[in-house]
C-alpha cells in the first residue's frame, strides 16, 4: 500500500481559517480518490500559518480494470447510427462488435469496452490541480505577475510552492507530476521562517514531519497548542500563579506561530485598580496574551504571557521589553476610560437613549427601557422581589453601553454596569442586575438567581419577545436574527429554576400594552392572539429543551393540549410527574388501556358517524367488571382532581395508577360491541369516561408509543 | 552602504529612518517620490497608488505622505494620537514574489532584527469605502505591536487590479518611537543631535497639534466645508465628463488627474466635517457613497490614459 503527502506552502494564513481549511483539504481529496474506486485506510491533515499538510496512507497503487458492454444500433441499421456508434466506442471495424439476438427486436450489435485501470499517481495528479483551483476558502486572492491574465489563481494567500509524494513506506516516493498556474508540484518545502527558512527536501510524511520539526516547525497544531498551555502554566506556577486558560485565546494562538515560545511580562501594579476583566479583555483580544491570576487572592497578578515565535538571541529579553510596552499603552487607555466613565453617574447617560433606535418598529432604547422598567416593577411582587429595586435595575440595567469601557469592549456590557452602578453607592442587588438580567445566555448559562436580576431579565426577555412578535419578526428556519429562541428559552429556565408562579399570558398581555404606540406599526399586537401564539413557541422551546436533555417532550403537548396551561412552572411539574408514572408498570398499562380504549371509540365512532358522550346508564351494566370499571373513574377522577387542585402532580399520577387493574380486568372479561345495541353503546360510554378521566392529568392521545 | 554619521542613525533621528526606508526601496528599484500636495487621510489616497495601481504597467514607487486625520487630534495631550502624522507608503506593481522577504529586510534596514523581535504577519483585510478599493493582507506585528499594514490590492476605485499591486504603510512615528524607545510622540527626536541642538518632534509638531485639534473639533468653518464638498463634487465630475475623447481607436481620457485631485479634496473636507460633528449617522454613509462614485469614476477615467492602459 502506498501514502500520498501534500503540502501546500503559502504566506501566512489567518489563525481563523486553519482549522477548517485542513479538513477541507482532507475531506476533498479523500472524497476524490473513493470517487475514483480508491479506498484509503486512512488520512489526517494539518495547519500551520504557512502551511496546509496532508498525508493519506494505504492508497492501492492502481485502480482496477472495468469491465462494460454497450449496446449499439440494430443490425443492418442506418449506416449514420453505425458510424456513431464505432465512434463512441472507439471500435475499428463494425465487425469487432459482438451481435446479441433479442426475440422480440432482432439482431443488435454490443460493443466489448474495457477500461484499463489508471495509476493512482496519474489520478493524483488530475484530482489534486482542480481540488487547490477550487478550494473553499471564506476569502481568497490574486498576485503577482500571473494576475494580470484571467483565470489565474486564488489562494488565501499568495501560494509559493507545493509538495506531492506518492510511494511505497520502503522506497523512494515518485513526485505527483502536475503544476498549478506555474506552481509545479515537488518535494522542496522551508522551514520556520527566521530559524531555519533554507529548503527541506522530503520524501514522504514521515521524515517531514520529522525534518519539519528540525527546523523549528510544529506541524500538528494540537502540539502547538498543548506545548504553549503546559509552557504558560508552568512560566506561571513558577512565579506563584495561576494561569487563566481559555481555550479560544489558546486556539488563536497556535495558528500565529509555528514554533511556540511561551514568555512572561509584566505590567505596572497601579493598572491592577482596573476591574479585572478589564485587563483581561485589553490583553486577550489587542495582544493576544494571557493572564494569570494569584491563587491567594483570587485576582489577577500584574503579569502576563505572550506566545512568541521564534526562541530569540536574546533569550526573548527584547520580545518582552516590547510586548510590555505595548500592554502598558493599552492599560492606559484602559485604565482612562474606566476612569472616565466612574465621573458619569448611570442615570446621567439615560437621555443619550432618546437618539438611539432599538429597531425601526419599536422605538428608542430610551423607550425599551421605559418599557422594561414597567414590565419589571409589574413582575417584581409575583416572583417576591423588592418593587422599588426593580425598577431602579430596569432602569439603569442598559446604561453601561454608552460607557467607554463597554464601547471598547462590548463582551464586558452587564459586568461594567455592575461594576460602575457599585462605584455610585447602588444597592447591590440593584447593581448586579446590571450583570445577571443578560442571563442566561444560553442551555448551559448560569441562571440568576437573586429576585431582583430574574425580574428585570424576565421583564428584559418578554419585552425582546412580544416586541418582535407584534412587528412579525419570529424566528423562521434557521434564521433568528434576533436570537428570540434563546429569550424564550432563558424566560422557561428563570421560571423553572427558580420555581416561579408566573401567568404568561397575562405578562405578555401588559407587554403589549406597554408597546409604544398602536396601529399599523403592531400588526400582529392582537392581545388574545398574539401571548396564545407566543405560548405556544414556549411550548416548542420546551419540548427542544427536554429532547436535548434526552426527556421525552411529546408529554409537553400531552400537557399543553389539556388547554389553558399557561403557568410553565405547572407544564414542567407536570410534565415530569407525567414521565415518572408513564415509566412505571401502572402508568404504561394504563396509556396501552387508555389507548386501547380510544382506538375502540374512534372507529366505533366513525362506523356509527356520533360520539359516545354522556354518562353511562348504570342500570345497563351487566358485568361485575363494568361496575368495577365505573366505580374505579369515579373515584380516580375526584381523587386525581383534588390532586391536581394541590397541584401534587405525583399523588394525582398514584390516582391515575388505581384505575389500570379495572380497566385491564374490563378489557379482559367484557366484549365491548355487545349485540345488544343499548348495551353497546353504554359500554362505549364507560370507554369515554376512561379517556376523560385520564384527562385530569395530560391528554393521553398526545403520548407515543 | 556608506558609513552613517550617528546623528543619521535610523535609532537615533526620525529624519534618518525615513532617509534609511527611502534608501532601501530606492535600491530595490522604487521611484522615490515626495509627498502629494493636498490634504488626504492617508498614504493610498495619493494618485502614485490610487491611480497607478491600475492598469497593466510596472509600477514601483515609495514616498512618505503626511496623513490628515481631524477626529484623532488631541490637542496635543495624548502620547500617540495625531491629527496629522506620516506614513511611509511602497507600492510595487505586480507585487514581487519575494515582497514579505522585501518587508523583513527593510526593518533590518531600520533597526529591527528579526533574531531578537517577534515578527508576526496577522490577518487584516483592508478595505477603503471611500475609495471603493479592498485587498487582503495582515497587519505587521513586531513585538505585539502594529508597526505596518501590508495589502495585496485586489480592487481600487471599483476596478479589478490586473495585476496585483502589492502595498506596505509604515506608521512612521510609532516605529520610529519603537526604535528609539520612547513612550511619547512628542519626544522623538527628529533630527539626531544632542544637548542644545538637538530638535525633537514636539518641537516641530505640539503647536500645529494643539491649533489644528482646536480648527477641526471647534472652529471649522462648516458652512464653507459643505460648500467645498459640493464644488469639490461639481468640478471632479465637470473634469471627468470633459476629459473623454474619441482616440484613434479607443475611448481616452485626458483629465483623470485633475479629477482625482478633486475627490481627494472632497474627501478631506467631508473627515473635517466629521470631526465638527455635523454629519448624522446616516448622512455619513451616503457621502462615503458620494465620495466613492467620484473615486470610481476617476478610476474608469484613469485606465482609459496613457500611463493606466495596456501599452
Amino acid at each position: 500500500m502506498t501514502d500520498l503527502l501534500l503540502e501546500l506552502f503559502s504566506e501566512e494564513i489567518p489563525a481563523r481559517m486553519q482549522a477548517k481549511a485542513a479538513d477541507d483539504l482532507r475531506r476533498m481529496v479523500t472524497d476524490k480518490l473513493v470517487a475514483e474506486g480508491l479506498v484509503y485506510e486512512g488520512a489526517k491533515a494539518f495547519a500551520t500559518p504557512r502551511r496546509l499538510a496532508l498525508t493519506v496512507h494505504g492508497i492501492p497503487v492502481r485502480q482496477s480494470d472495468l469491465k462494460e458492454e454497450r449496446r449499439g444500433p440494430r443490425v443492418g441499421g442506418p449506416d449514420a447510427a453505425i458510424q456513431g456508434f464505432l465512434k463512441a466506442t472507439g471500435l475499428a471495424r463494425i465487425e469487432d462488435a459482438k451481435i446479441q439476438t433479442d426475440p422480440k427486436k432482432g439482431d443488435f450489435y454490443i460493443a466489448l469496452i474495457e477500461k484499463p485501470g489508471r495509476a493512482t499517481i496519474d489520478v493524483l495528479a488530475e484530482i489534486l490541480p482542480v481540488i487547490i483551483r477550487t478550494f473553499p476558502w471564506p476569502k481568497s486572492m490574486r498576485w503577482g505577475e500571473r494576475s494580470a491574465k484571467s483565470g489565474s489563481l486564488s489562494w488565501v494567500r499568495p501560494l509559493h510552492a507545493i509538495t506531492a509524494t506518492f510511494g511505497l513506506e520502503t522506497e523512494d516516493p515518485d513526485i505527483v507530476n502536475f503544476s498549478v498556474d506555474g506552481i509545479e508540484a515537488g518535494q522542496t518545502t522551508y522551514g520556520h521562517r527566521f530559524m531555519a527558512p533554507g529548503p527541506i527536501k522530503v520524501r514522504r510524511f514521515e521524515d517531514y514531519d520529522t525534518k519539519l520539526k528540525a527546523a523549528k516547525v510544529v506541524l500538528d497544531p494540537q502540539a502547538r497548542k498543548d506545548i504553549i498551555l503546559e509552557d504558560a502554566k508552568e512560566l506561571a506556577f513558577a512565579q506563584g500563579f495561576d494561569l487563566l486558560e481559555d481555550q479560544v485565546l489558546l486556539d488563536e494562538v497556535a495558528g500565529l506561530v509555528e514554533w511556540p515560545v511561551a514568555l512572561m511580562g509584566s505590567f505596572d501594579e497601579e493598572f491592577l485598580s482596573i476591574p479585572d476583566e478589564v485587563i483581561r479583555a485589553t490583553i486577550r483580544n489587542n495582544q493576544k496574551c494571557f493572564v494569570v491570576r494569584d491563587p491567594k487572592t483570587g485576582k489577577l497578578a500584574n503579569k502576563f504571557i505572550l506566545t512568541a515565535n521564534i526562541e530569540a538571541a536574546d533569550g526573548g529579553k527584547t520580545i518582552i521589553a516590547g510586548n510590555e510596552r505595548v500592554i502598558r499603552a493599552r492599560l492606559s487607555d484602559a485604565k482612562f476610560f474606566y476612569d472616565t466613565d466612574l465621573k458619569t453617574k448611570l442615570e446621567d447617560r439615560l437621555p443619550k437613549f432618546d437618539q438611539i433606535v432599538f429597531h425601526e418598529k419599536l422605538g428608542t432604547q430610551a423607550e425599551r427601557i421605559k418599557r422594561i422598567e414597567l414590565l419589571a416593577a409589574e413582575i417584581a411582587p409575583l416572583v417576591g422581589a423588592d418593587v422599588a429595586k426593580a425598577k431602579r435595575a430596569a432602569q439603569l440595567a442598559k446604561a453601561d453601553l454608552l460607557t467607554e469601557v463597554v464601547g471598547e469592549f462590548p463582551e464586558l456590557q452587564g459586568l461594567m454596569g455592575k461594576y460602575y452602578a457599585l462605584a455610585q453607592g447602588e444597592d447591590a442587588a440593584v447593581a448586579a442586575a446590571s450583570e445577571e438580567h443578560y442571563k442566561p445566555q444560553g442551555p448551559a448559562d448560569r441562571v440568576p438567581t437573586d429576585l431582583v436580576s430574574v425580574a428585570v431579565a424576565l421583564a428584559d426577555k418578554i419585552d425582546t419577545l412580544v416586541g418582535f412578535w407584534a412587528i412579525d419578526e419570529k424566528p423562521t428556519g434557521s434564521k433568528d436574527p434576533y436570537a428570540l429562541r434563546r429569550a424564550a428559552l432563558g424566560v422557561i429556565r428563570l421560571i423553572v429554576e427558580n420555581a416561579l408562579r408566573l401567568p404568561i399570558l397575562n405578562i405578555a398581555g401588559s407587554a403589549i400594552v406597554g408597546l409604544p404606540d398602536k396601529g399599523a406599526k403592531y400588526p400582529a399586537a392582537d392581545a388574545q392572539k398574539l401571548p396564545a401564539d407566543l405560548l405556544a413557541f414556549f411550548a416548542d422551546r420546551l419540548k427542544v429543551q427536554l429532547r436535548d436533555q434526552g426527556a421525552r417532550h411529546d408529554l409537553v403537548d400531552a400537557v399543553f393540549s389539556l388547554g389553558g396551561q399557561d403557568d410553565l412552572l405547572l407544564v414542567v411539574r407536570r410534565v415530569e410527574a407525567l414521565g415518572k408514572f408513564l415509566d412505571s408498570d401502572d402508568g404504561k398499562n394504563l396509556l396501552a388501556g387508555t389507548k386501547r380504549a380510544s382506538n375502540i371509540l374512534s372507529i366505533e365512532e366513525k362506523k356509527d358517524k356520533r360520539t359516545f358522550d354522556g354518562a353511562p346508564d348504570t342500570g345497563l351494566y351487566k358485568l361485575a367488571e363494568e361496575k368495577a370499571l365505573a366505580k374505579a373513574i369515579d373515584q380516580v377522577k375526584s381523587e386525581a382532581s383534588a390532586a391536581v387542585a394541590k397541584e401534587d402532580f405525583a399523588a394525582a399520577m398514584s390516582a391515575m395508577a388505581k384505575l389500570r387493574p379495572a380497566v385491564d380486568a374490563f378489557f379482559d372479561k367484557v366484549k365491548v360491541n355487545d349485540d345488544e345495541p343499548d348495551i353497546r353503546e353504554n359500554r362505549l360510554k364507560l370507554l369515554n369516561e376512561i379517556r376523560a378521566a385520564t384527562r385530569a392529568v395530560a391528554d393521553f392521545s398526545k403520548i407515543e408509543g | 552602504m556608506d558609513a552613517l554619521p550617528d546623528h543619521m542613525r535610523p535609532e537615533r533621528s526620525f529624519q534618518g529612518f525615513i532617509l534609511a526606508l527611502q534608501r532601501f526601496w530606492a535600491e530595490q528599484g522604487c521611484v522615490i517620490l515626495q509627498p502629494y500636495d493636498m490634504e488626504m487621510g492617508a498614504g493610498t489616497f495619493h494618485p502614485a497608488t490610487t491611480l497607478r495601481a491600475l492598469g497593466p504597467k510596472r509600477w514601483n514607487a515609495a514616498y512618505v505622505q503626511p496623513s490628515r486625520r481631524p477626529k484623532d487630534g488631541r490637542y496635543g495631550e495624548n502620547p500617540n494620537r495625531l491629527q496629522h502624522y506620516y506614513q511611509f507608503q511602497v507600492i510595487m506593481k505586480p507585487s514581487p514574489p519575494n515582497l514579505q522577504d522585501l518587508y523583513l529586510k527593510s526593518l533590518a534596514a531600520i533597526g529591527i532584527d528579526s533574531s531578537v523581535h517577534d515578527i508576526r504577519f496577522v490577518e487584516d483585510d483592508w478595505e477603503s469605502p471611500t475609495l471603493g478599493a479592498w485587498g487582503l493582507g495582515w497587519e505587521c506585528w513586531c513585538d505585539g505591536m502594529e508597526v505596518s499594514q501590508f495589502t495585496y490590492f485586489q480592487q481600487v476605485a471599483g476596478v479589478e487590479c490586473a495585476p496585483v499591486a502589492g502595498e506596505l504603510t509604515y506608521g512612521l512615528e510609532r516605529l520610529a518611537m519603537y526604535v528609539q524607545g520612547v513612550d511619547r510622540v512628542y519626544d522623538l527626536n527628529f533630527n539626531g543631535r544632542d544637548g542644545a541642538d538637538k530638535v525633537t518632534y514636539g518641537d516641530v509638531f505640539l503647536q500645529a497639534e494643539q491649533e489644528y485639534s482646536r480648527h477641526n473639533f471647534e472652529y471649522a468653518d462648516t458652512a464653507m466645508l459643505f460648500e467645498q464638498f459640493r464644488m469639490a463634487e461639481d468640478a471632479c465630475r465637470k473634469y471627468l465628463a470633459a476629459g473623454w475623447r474619441e482616440g484613434s481607436n479607443q475611448k481616452e481620457h485626458l483629465m483623470a488627474l485633475p479629477a482625482y485631485d478633486q475627490c481627494i479634496k472632497a474627501s478631506h473636507v467631508f473627515n473635517l466635517l466629521d470631526a465638527r460633528g455635523v454629519i448624522s449617522v446616516t448622512e455619513r454613509q451616503s457621502y462615503i457613497m458620494r465620495v466613492r462614485e467620484l473615486a470610481k469614476a476617476c478610476g474608469e477615467a484613469w485606465v482609459h490614459t496613457e500611463a493606466g492602459r495596456a501599452a
